[in-house]
């Protein structure tokens, strides 16, 4: 018999790949989150600069009254096209603590570009007592930290439903069709049209907005992700083109004992 | 037929070959070895410039000092990017003195007005030119060194009221940040 | 020649001159230039220079992002998200050192397997194949350790499971479990010293990856028939034929890196460990990285807590008496029509231990896994000892020339004119 060599190290490789993700995350029991057409999807996929823009207004107004992202800077927002003087007028616009001052006192300054988001609680326990015991998770690397990613913040924020008979919700909680249990804390966020204005006329549907937030939630969690890929197809190229020399210069080698044999 | 096989565990490493197979093979090992080298060369920039200042590290928040609270004949030490800035409220003899030095006497000449945006105060960065000690002369009860500025008890260096390097092994004077007033009572440095 | 100096052959005066004094060049030029190597390998023969590769990779990445990482409860999540957002090219320090540790275990598992296939544990090799098992083993404690680091939920609580598999062991369990956290749970004293022992290990694992290919350089490698060679006609020298073979399967193995990098970098990573640390909270499911999916399963298949630890703990310590257990002359299961096949399901079991490990320890999947459990053992234990017995293996080729001769039949002299076939 002979005996499959590259195939089927190659075979292997992507089968116990295959088999292992799929697998857990067939164990988390969700419902299953219907896709969503984003333009960061796919290997050749970049983020859309307009909808990350308006996805970070519709968390500025929306979100972050409870959410904080104390991962990100005011300066990130560069990354996504707002000019230096816009980055600087938002940073100023919110009330950063800094201190102590000379007089060992903590006080408050308008922010600068290099400050983090501000958080809107203190502290976790705050956040909880102000929500009803539930703490709204940082939304910094919530893309990142959630099975189904964007696809899943869009289906939440979309998924509110009245829930079926037969199911009493508990105290201050509504149904959700894709949160685990389905008994979520948060209010509906996204509650009508136009609940957001776009300064570029988009009309702000619960859908695009959901949409957009979730666009620039998955910006927010990898930054990185334009130019990890376009630096990967240049990279995939570069050894490509290595590897047939590779494949000659080492032809032209085993020629000199008859070539490389198959055994 | 093992007979016809070459001998190949001979230590002739890879010269048994026609010339004109040789061209063709060199071309192609030569192309190959360039690509592997620029390959090589490209995987270390990543690492060299990952130990480059960070983005944060570059976006440090500026520094404020109110100056109110300074008297004149005063100095007070602020940090800014991980150094001692010095802000010194200089009395009008210092500025005089400052000012009437030649700039030919100096070692690394520039004028006092080159070195203040505002007469009465002083801005610099607090480490010496030499190899980066804090010299002294903020404190009332620090020796000022020869020239009323600061003095830096490493090597010797003695600074004039305007920073300047006047005496020692330093080869220039005392940095000056960038800043800006704020307002009459307030500076932001970086 | 001056006397104490190494005999050199080097031409080039400087070479020579730290040649004579410390004969490394005449040793590179004898373990890689001109050693004789059997002609014949396959690519499976790629993936011993691919691990070397690997470790190369993980030390490099680890150092640089060790220069950036912070070993504290309260910093560590933050440092590492720093590290992917504000340090330069830092994404790609950090995934291209966590998806190594994947890339690492997927070659050494099919250079594992490829031992396995062609016997290339058995005697004169049986140290090499020790030594094998103990990096793999280091290689699982360094990869456990290194999972800790980012302290997200699944370091936190794989960290939690794992440690406190010691205090299954009777009498002194706990105080073992103690002694590894240096405290009362896994907190901060156990991160610094995880972190602590993750930058130590891939140092001992090069020291023990030279010692297993000093043994190698000692037996010579084994090769697809499983036959000795007979004489210069059955070998080339490794350069430039093996640098060459390897330099292709480097570059092809590159290209998966790359995809895996630069396109899906967080597939094979588990969403939870991107949230923080809380040691109030345990995930609905814990699943350890895949690579520890197999033995997972072996542990949760018994019901004693102690059983399932030793069980565990075995079907690595098997791997260290195989030599012995499979008493077969022949070595390549090529020649060996019986125990092939139990091989193969083997490997096939061993997927399905994977896929159990991976799902919730309830109905079916428990029966499943016990009986992959029960059949990763018996394979070792039972039917390798039964058909070195029983197996009447094929006849063996005379020699490695004569087989390439006859199987390949397409073998043609050095001074070949015909183009050579060449298939991978």
């Amino acid at each position: 018999m002979r005996v499959p060599t590259l195939k089927a190290a190659i075979l292997a490789a992507t089968l116990s790949l295959g088999l292992a993700a799929p697998a857990t995350q067939a164990a988390e029991g969700h419902v299953e989150v219907p896709n969503t057409e984003f333009s960061f999807d796919g290997p050749f996929g970049s983020h859309d600069r307009a909808a990350v823009q308006r996805g970070f207004q519709v968390y500025k107004e929306v979100c972050s009254a409870c959410h904080s992202m104390y991962l990100m800077s005011y300066r990130n927002l560069r990354d996504i096209g707002l000019s230096e003087a816009e980055v600087t007028a938002i940073a100023a616009s919110y009330q950063i603590q800094d201190g102590p001052n000379d007089n060992g006192e903590m006080f408050e300054r308008p922010g600068r570009p290099s400050d983090r988001f501000r958080r809107p609680f203190p502290n976790d326990n705050a956040a909880r007592a102000a929500n009803n015991g539930a703490l709204p998770p940082d939304l910094s690397v919530i893309v990142k930290a959630r099975q189904g990613g964007a696809d899943y913040i869009k289906a939440l924020l979309m998924g509110y439903e009245d829930p079926p008979p037969g199911v009493t919700l508990m105290e201050g909680m509504y149904y959700n069709k894709y949160f685990a249990g389905h008994q979520i804390a948060m209010a509906p966020p996204l509650t009508g049209d136009g609940q957001v204005t776009w300064a570029d006329g988009t009309q702000a549907t619960v859908d695009q907005m959901a949409h957009d937030v979730s666009a620039f939630l998955a910006w927010a969690s990898e930054p990185e992700s334009d130019t990890r890929k376009a630096m990967g197809v240049r990279i995939i190229l570069f050894l490509t083109v290595l590897g047939g020399l590779t494949y000659a210069v080492k032809r032209k080698i085993w020629a000199r004992v008859g070539g490389d044999p198959v055994t | 037929m093992a007979d016809t096989l070459a001998p190949a565990s001979s230590p002739d490493l890879g010269n048994a070959h026609g010339p004109e197979q040789g061209t063709k093979r060199d071309f192609l090992k030569l192309v190959t070895g360039s690509f592997a080298v620029v390959g090589v060369g490209a995987i270390a920039w990543p690492f060299i410039a990952s130990m480059n200042p960070a983005k944060d590290v570059l976006a440090l928040a500026s520094t404020d000092v109110t100056l109110d609270h300074i008297a004149e004949g005063q100095a007070v030490t602020v940090m800014w990017r991980g150094k001692p800035v010095f802000v010194r409220h200089r009395t009008a003899a210092e500025i005089e003195e400052a000012q009437k030095v030649p700039l030919g006497e100096l070692r690394d000449p520039a004028p006092d007005q080159s070195r203040v945006q505002r007469e009465p105060w002083l801005v610099v960065v607090g480490v010496c030119t030499h190899l980066g000690c804090v010299p002294l002369g903020q404190k009332p009860t620090d020796p000022r060194g020869d020239f009323g500025g600061w003095f830096c008890p490493c090597h010797g260096s003695h600074y004039d009221t305007a920073g300047r390097i006047r005496r020692g092994p330093a080869p220039s004077n005392l940095a000056v940040p960038e800043y800006a007033f704020r307002s009459d009572t307030q500076i932001r440095i970086g | 020649m001056a006397s104490g100096l190494h005999d050199s052959t080097i031409q080039n005066p400087v070479i020579r001159w730290v040649d004579q004094r410390l004969p490394v060049f005449t040793m590179m030029q004898k373990e890689y230039g001109t050693f004789p190597t059997p002609r014949n390998f396959n690519y499976f023969w790629n993936f011993g220079p691919l691990a070397v590769i690997t470790l190369v990779i993980m030390i490099a990445t680890g150092i640089f992002l060790a220069m950036n990482y912070t070993a504290h409860t309260s910093m560590a999540f933050d440092s590492v998200e720093r590290i992917m957002r504000d340090v330069n090219y830092g994404w790609l320090i950090r995934y291209v050192h966590m998806n190594g540790a994947s890339m690492f275990f997927i070659v050494v598992l099919i250079h594992i397997w490829r031992n396995l296939y062609y016997g290339s544990y058995k005697s004169p090799r049986e140290l090499l194949w020790i030594l094998g098992v103990v990096i793999f083993l280091l290689m699982m404690a360094t990869a456990f350790m290194g999972y800790v680091l980012p302290w997200g939920q699944m370091s936190f609580w794989g960290a939690t499971v794992i440690t406190n598999l010691f205090s299954a062991i009777p009498l002194v369990g706990n105080s073992i479990v103690t002694l590894l956290w240096g405290g009362f749970s896994v907190d901060n004293p156990t991160l610094n010293r995880f972190f602590s022992l993750h930058y130590l290990l891939p140092f001992v694992i090069a020291g023990v990856v030279f010692l297993h290919i000093a043994t190698l350089h000692i037996t010579g490698s084994n090769n697809p028939l499983g036959i000795e060679p007979k004489g210069p006609q059955d070998t080339v020298p490794f350069h430039p034929y093996y640098t060459a073979k390897d330099s292709v399967g480097i570059i092809v193995y590159l290209i998966v890196f790359s995809v895996l990098v630069f396109f899906t970098p967080n597939y094979l990573g588990h969403t939870d460990n991107y949230i923080p640390a809380n040691p109030l909270v345990t995930p609905p499911h814990i699943v350890p990285e895949w690579y520890f999916l197999p033995f997972y399963a072996i542990l949760r298949a018994v019901p004693n807590k102690l059983g399932g630890v030793l069980l565990m703990f075995g079907a690595i310590a098997v791997l260290f008496v195989l030599p012995w257990l499979d008493r077969s002359p022949v070595r390549s299961m090529r020649f060996r029509p019986i125990a092939k096949w139990f091989l193969l399901l083997w490997g096939v079991n061993f997927f399905v231990l994977m896929w159990t490990g991976a799902m919730p320890a309830e109905g079916i999947y428990v029966t499943i896994a016990r009986l992959s459990t029960a059949y990763y053992f018996a394979y070792f234990l039972v039917i390798l000892p039964l058909l070195s017995k029983v197996e009447r293996p094929l006849p063996l080729p005379e020699s490695i020339s004569r087989a390439v001769l006859r199987g390949g039949g397409h073998l043609h002299g050095a001074a070949a004119t015909a183009k050579p076939m060449e298939k991978a």
